[in-house]
C-alpha cells in the first residue's frame, strides 16, 4: 500500500512525532517561532485522550511537564529564545530527579527577545551547559521535515531509556519549512516505553543503583511511594550530603551517556571517502553545505559533509578519524562559533579548523561556504 | 526545464502569500510526486511589512530550501518589488500587480502586468482571494505545475463553501496571463 504523504511544516512534523511516540501530555506556552507546535498538540491530544495545557508561562510550562512525566504520562513542551532560557533551572530539576521528557527549541535570534522571526543556530552550548551544575545532556538537531519526525520519535525514545530531559533543536526555517513527507505507519518506527519496578512497593527505591545505572521509574499516584527533590539524593529519594554518595550518585548520571554514547550518537556522512575539506554542519544549514559540496567537486575540490544529528553526545570518535585525513575542516553555523569549539577540542586541531558564523537573519548560502572553503586553500 | 525551479511570491504580510506558496508546493509535492520545499520569511507584525513564500520545485531531493536565483516571482506591493525583484535571475519572469506597482524594478527578466487584486474584486467578486488569482497567473505564466494539479490544490485547501470562488478567482488568474503571452 502506498504511504500516507503529506506537505508538513518542521513544527507540525515534531508535533506529529511526538504523537506517534505516545506523548500524552503537552504543557506550554506558545512563542515564535515554535508555536505551531503547540498548536497541533492542543488539537489532536485531545483525540487521544491526551492533555494539553497552556500555562501561565515557560516556567509553569516546564513543571507542568515534569509533574505528568513523574505520574507515567511522555511528556512534551515547545519553546524558544526566551522561554527556553527560563525552562532552564527545571531542566536542571529534571535532570537529577532523573525525569523523562522532550523539550524542542526551535531557536530564534538572541540574546533576550532578540529576532523573534528569524532563524538561528545559536542555542547549541545552551542546550549542554544551560543550567547549572554538571550533568548529561542530549540534544538532537535534525534537518528535513521527514527527520524532524523521526528523531521527535527518538528523542521520546532516549528520554524514557535513559531517564532524562531529551531536547530537539530546531531554527525558524526547518520549523516553518514545509516538505512532502511519508507519514510512518505504526510499527514501522521503533517506540521504546518505560521500564516498569519489578520489586515490591516497600522494596522499591527510586535511584536504586543495584538496578543498574538506569534504575526504574515508578508512576507517581501508583502503589509505589517514593520521594523526589531537586538536592543531592541517596538511592532511596531523600537528601543526603554524604560526600561518597553524592559522588556516585553524580557520576552515575553522567555514566548513562558515557557509558552508550554508541546508542545515543548518530552522524550522517555525504563524499567523504576522499574529502580533503570537511564540511561540518548541522539542522537547516547541513542543507547549504551538502550543496556546497556538490558545487566544490564540480570545481574539482574533494569536499564532503559530517553532519551530526547528536550535537550532544557530540559523535567525537568518528569525528576525530575523520580530522586525521583532513587538510582542513570548515564549520558554517548561524551563531558566532559555538559547535566549532568542540571540534577544535575533540580533533584538538590537527588540521586547520575555520568557521563561518552569521546572526543577521538569513542563512547560511550555498555560494558563501564554496567562497569560504576557496579563500581557505 | 532545469531541475531546480525557485518561485518568489511576495506583497505584505496578509495578503495569503504564504497560503499560495503551500498550494503551490501542494500541487507539486503531493499531486504531482516531485520534490518541493515551501519557506517564508515576515517580519512580527500581522499585517502589512513586507512579506515572501518561497517554493522550490525539484525532480530530485532539495537541499538548500531558499531561494538562489529566483527563476519567477510575483510582487504585489511596490515595497516588495523593490526589496525582492533584485534577486530574479537573468531570463527570468516577474509578475507585478499594475495598480500598485507604478515603478517597475529593472533587470534582465521580463515583466508582465495586470491589475491582480482588482481582478478579484472585479471579475471574481472578492478580493481576498487576491492570491488565488495571483496563483494561477504563476502557474500560466511559468508553466512549471500543470493547470489541473494546481486546481486540485485549491480544491484540497480551501474550505467546501468556498471551492468555487477560489476554483474562479484560480483559473480567471490563468486565463489572464494565458492572453497576455498570446
Amino acid at each position: 500500500m502506498a504511504k500516507k504523504v503529506a506537505l508538513l511544516q518542521g513544527n507540525e512534523a515534531c508535533a506529529y512525532g511526538a504523537l506517534y511516540a505516545g506523548c500524552s501530555f503537552f504543557g506550554g506556552y506558545p512563542i515564535t517561532p515554535s508555536t505551531e507546535v503547540a498548536e497541533v498538540m492542543s488539537v489532536e491530544l485531545p483525540k487521544v485522550g491526551g492533555t494539553f495545557i497552556q500555562m501561565e508561562d515557560e516556567i509553569g510550562a516546564m513543571a507542568s511537564i515534569l509533574g505528568a512525566a513523574l505520574t507515567g504520562a511522555k511528556a512534551f513542551t515547545a519553546t524558544s529564545g526566551p522561554g527556553m532560557s527560563l525552562k532552564q533551572e527545571l531542566i536542571g530539576y529534571a535532570c537529577i530527579a532523573e525525569i523523562p521528557c522532550v523539550i524542542v527549541n526551535v531557536m530564534r535570534g538572541g540574546p533576550s527577545t532578540g529576532m523573534p522571526t528569524g532563524p538561528s543556530q545559536s542555542d547549541v552550548m545552551q542546550a549542554r551547559w544551560g543550567t547549572h551544575g554538571d550533568h548529561p545532556a542530549i540534544a538532537i538537531a535534525p534537518s528535513s521535515c521527514q527527520e524532524i519526525f523521526s528523531e521527535t520519535v527518538r528523542a521520546f525514545n532516549l528520554a524514557e531509556t535513559y531517564r532524562m530531559p531529551v531536547q530537539i533543536l530546531l531554527d525558524e526555517i526547518n520549523g516553518h519549512m514545509r516538505e512532502r513527507i511519508e507519514l510512518p505507519e505504526p510499527g514501522d518506527l521503533e517506540v521504546v516505553n518505560r521500564q516498569q519496578p519489578t520489586v515490591a512497593p516497600e522494596d522499591y527505591k527510586p535511584y536504586d543503583h543495584a538496578q543498574g545505572d538506569i534504575p526504574p521509574l515508578a508512576s507517581f499516584g501508583s502503589e509505589y511511594r517514593y520521594h523526589v527533590t531537586g538536592l543531592n539524593k541517596a538511592a532511596d529519594g531523600f537528601p543526603t550530603s554524604k560526600p561518597e554518595l553524592v559522588d556516585a550518585e553524580e557520576r552515575r548520571q553522567l555514566r548513562k551517556i558515557e557509558a552508550n554514547r554508541s546508542l545515543i550518537e548518530k552522524n550522517e556522512e555525504y563524499r567523504l571517502e576522499d574529502a580533503e575539506v570537511i564540511l561540518v554542519a548541522y539542522g537547516t544549514i547541513s542543507r547549504s553545505a551538502r550543496s556546497a559540496v556538490d558545487h566544490l567537486r564540480k570545481d574539482g575540490i574533494k569536499a564532503g559533509l559530517f553532519r551530526p544529528i547528536t550535537l550532544w553526545p557530540f559523535p567525537e570518535k568518528r569525528m576525530t578519524d575523520l580530522a586525521e585525513q583532513a587538510r582542513a575542516i570548515v564549520v558554517p553555523e548561524m551563531n558566532l562559533g559555538q559547535l566549532i569549539l568542540e571540534i577544535e577540542r575533540v580533533t584538538r586541531r590537527v588540521c586547520p579548523v575555520a568557521g563561518i558564523g552569521r546572526v543577521d537573519g538569513e542563512p547560511i548560502t550555498p555560494a558563501q561556504i564554496v567562497a569560504k572553503v576557496k579563500e581557505i586553500l | 526545464m532545469s531541475k531546480r525551479y525557485e518561485l518568489r511570491f511576495s506583497g505584505a504580510g496578509g495578503q495569503g502569500l504564504v497560503t499560495a506558496g503551500i498550494i503551490m508546493a501542494e500541487a507539486a509535492a503531493i499531486i504531482e510526486g516531485r520534490y518541493a520545499a515551501q519557506s517564508q520569511s515576515y517580519g512580527p507584525e500581522a499585517r502589512g511589512g513586507a512579506s515572501k513564500s518561497e517554493v522550490i520545485i525539484s525532480d530530485e531531493p532539495i537541499d538548500y530550501p531558499k531561494a538562489t536565483a529566483v527563476d519567477a516571482c510575483l510582487a504585489l506591493t511596490q515595497q516588495a518589488a523593490d526589496k525582492y525583484a533584485g534577486g530574479i535571475k537573468p531570463g527570468g519572469v516577474l509578475l507585478i500587480d499594475s495598480d500598485f506597482v507604478k515603478r517597475e524594478p529593472e533587470g534582465d527578466f521580463r515583466v508582465v502586468k495586470f491589475p491582480i487584486i482588482r481582478t478579484a474584486r472585479d471579475e471574481v467578486g472578492r478580493e481576498i482571494v487576491a492570491n488565488v488569482v495571483a496563483l494561477g497567473a504563476m502557474v500560466a505564466l511559468t508553466g512549471i505545475i500543470s493547470r489541473e494539479a494546481g486546481e486540485q490544490a485549491v480544491v484540497a485547501r480551501v474550505p467546501e463553501a468556498f471551492i468555487e470562488l477560489n476554483k474562479k478567482a484560480y483559473n480567471t488568474g490563468f486565463e489572464k496571463v494565458k492572453a497576455l503571452l498570446a
